[in-house]
């Protein structure tokens, strides 16, 4: 094992901590998608495609070599935060999950829940700006502070830290795309404004980890780190641009007899 | 029949599609050219100053939304049926020489986010760099001017 800095290899234990959820996420999706399709018409493939993709890559981050070696690697530690934080949660969206869950609950069930989509928490954790603080802010206290450290030398902090970096990335995902049914609206320019705004905080955290690498990462892997992290969320932030103009653009279509 | 006005908001709409366009055009010349293929601007100089950092992480994004918003832009005024090439050509002008300009000055010589090119004879560089940025942008203004003058009647 090439352990530096006596961090203490990531238990198997860990791993499936981490890992299971995002396997109960795919049964419980396969079984909601069988049960709904007997009542209603059928939940498009592409969309269960979507959730296998995104649970897939989250599960591989947190379970098997590619999470060994993050532990001990910190480029391959930054590809699985862009898998983790932004790739899968953009990937599970696209399934649309909430949809699907409440077409298959009987309708006393999915009127608890759609109450607590209506509550102030759920408003909350949709709001862009908060969702992008939780997001961005929550990876300028990792990489900057020794939390980095922590968080590989402690089975809680490692735990908590991939938990948040996945739901930090799947509030701000839902707070930016509309997909699932969305009680607390904002208008496409106030979404587009707080997105550049993450965006660029994501780009200065990547460039701010380049030069200054986190405790107990080298020069050396912190650069590389740092390109893969700038790049990466560049490409996976386009897909999520797209789908937030081309609704913007469909939202803006001139009425057929207005010209 | 559109009235003076109507086609006014148009043209500026037209403009503005071609000026957000135009700044990712800029951004990705950039970044395919000057930092992957030439390898003259670097990812990071250690003489950036702080807020080079900052306005290096705003531009980038901001180019990004651009580009893709531009090009949605651009689809809209198709499917109104309102596109003119002459102010969007204009528009993409504008925003290739503004962004030009920003970078040559602002970014690379107040921020020193990057150097054009890490050689002796920078001046060389930077003068073709913000020289050809003006002349984008009066051929830019030329463009965009005429025809909102021609809209405005």
């Amino acid at each position: 094992m090439e352990n530096h800095h006596h961090i203490p290899a990531v238990s198997l234990f860990n791993q499936l901590i981490l890992a299971l959820p995002f396997i109960l996420g795919v049964v419980l999706y396969v079984i909601c998608v069988v049960y709904s399709n007997r009542t209603y018409k059928k939940w498009p493939i592409s969309r269960l495609l979507f959730w296998f993709g995104g649970c897939f890559l989250a599960i591989i981050t947190v379970l098997g070599p590619l999470a060994v070696r993050a532990h001990v690697h910190f480029p391959t530690h930054m590809i699985g935060h862009l898998f983790l934080g932004m790739l899968a949660p953009l990937l599970m969206v696209v399934a649309m999950p909430m949809t699907l869950l409440l077409r298959t609950l009987p309708v006393r069930y999915a009127r608890l829940i759609t109450k607590v989509l209506r509550s102030k928490i759920i408003g909350h954790l949709t709001n862009p700006i908060i969702t992008g603080i939780l997001n961005v802010g929550g990876l300028w206290i990792i990489y900057t502070t020794n939390l980095y450290i922590l968080m590989h030398e402690n089975i809680l902090f490692h735990v908590v830290v991939h938990l948040h970096v996945f739901l930090a990335g799947y509030f701000f995902t839902i707070s930016i795309i509309y997909l699932d049914p969305t009680i607390h609206r904002y208008s496409f320019a106030f979404r587009t404004i707080v997105f550049i705004l993450a965006l660029a905080g994501h780009g200065i955290l990547s460039k701010y980890i380049y030069a200054n690498p986190p405790n107990g990462v080298n020069g050396y892997e912190a650069e590389v780190g740092a390109m893969i992290m700038y790049y990466g969320g560049d490409l996976v932030d386009v897909i999520l641009i797209v789908i937030l103009f081309y609704q913007w653009y469909k939202a803006t279509a001139p009425k057929p007899n207005a010209i | 029949m559109a009235t003076n006005n109507v086609v006014k908001k148009y043209t500026s709409r037209i403009i503005w599609s071609g000026i957000l366009f135009g700044i990712g055009i800029a951004a990705f010349i950039d970044e395919t050219v000057f930092h992957q293929l030439l390898h003259w601007h670097h990812f990071y100089d250690k003489s950036t100053k702080e807020i080079g950092l900052v306005s290096d992480g705003f531009f980038h994004a901001f180019s990004w939304f651009a580009t893709i918003g531009g090009l949605f832009l651009f689809a809209d005024l198709r499917r109104r049926q309102i596109l003119q090439f002459k102010p969007w050509f204009g528009g993409i002008f504008l925003g290739i020489g503004m962004f030009q300009l920003y970078d040559g000055t602002i970014q690379h010589k107040l921020m020193r986010i990057h150097q054009i090119r890490y050689v002796e004879n920078i001046l060389m560089y930077d003068l073709i760099w913000n020289i050809i940025a003006v002349v984008l942008i009066i051929l830019g203004l030329f463009l965009t001017v005429r025809s909102r003058n021609k809209a405005g009647g």
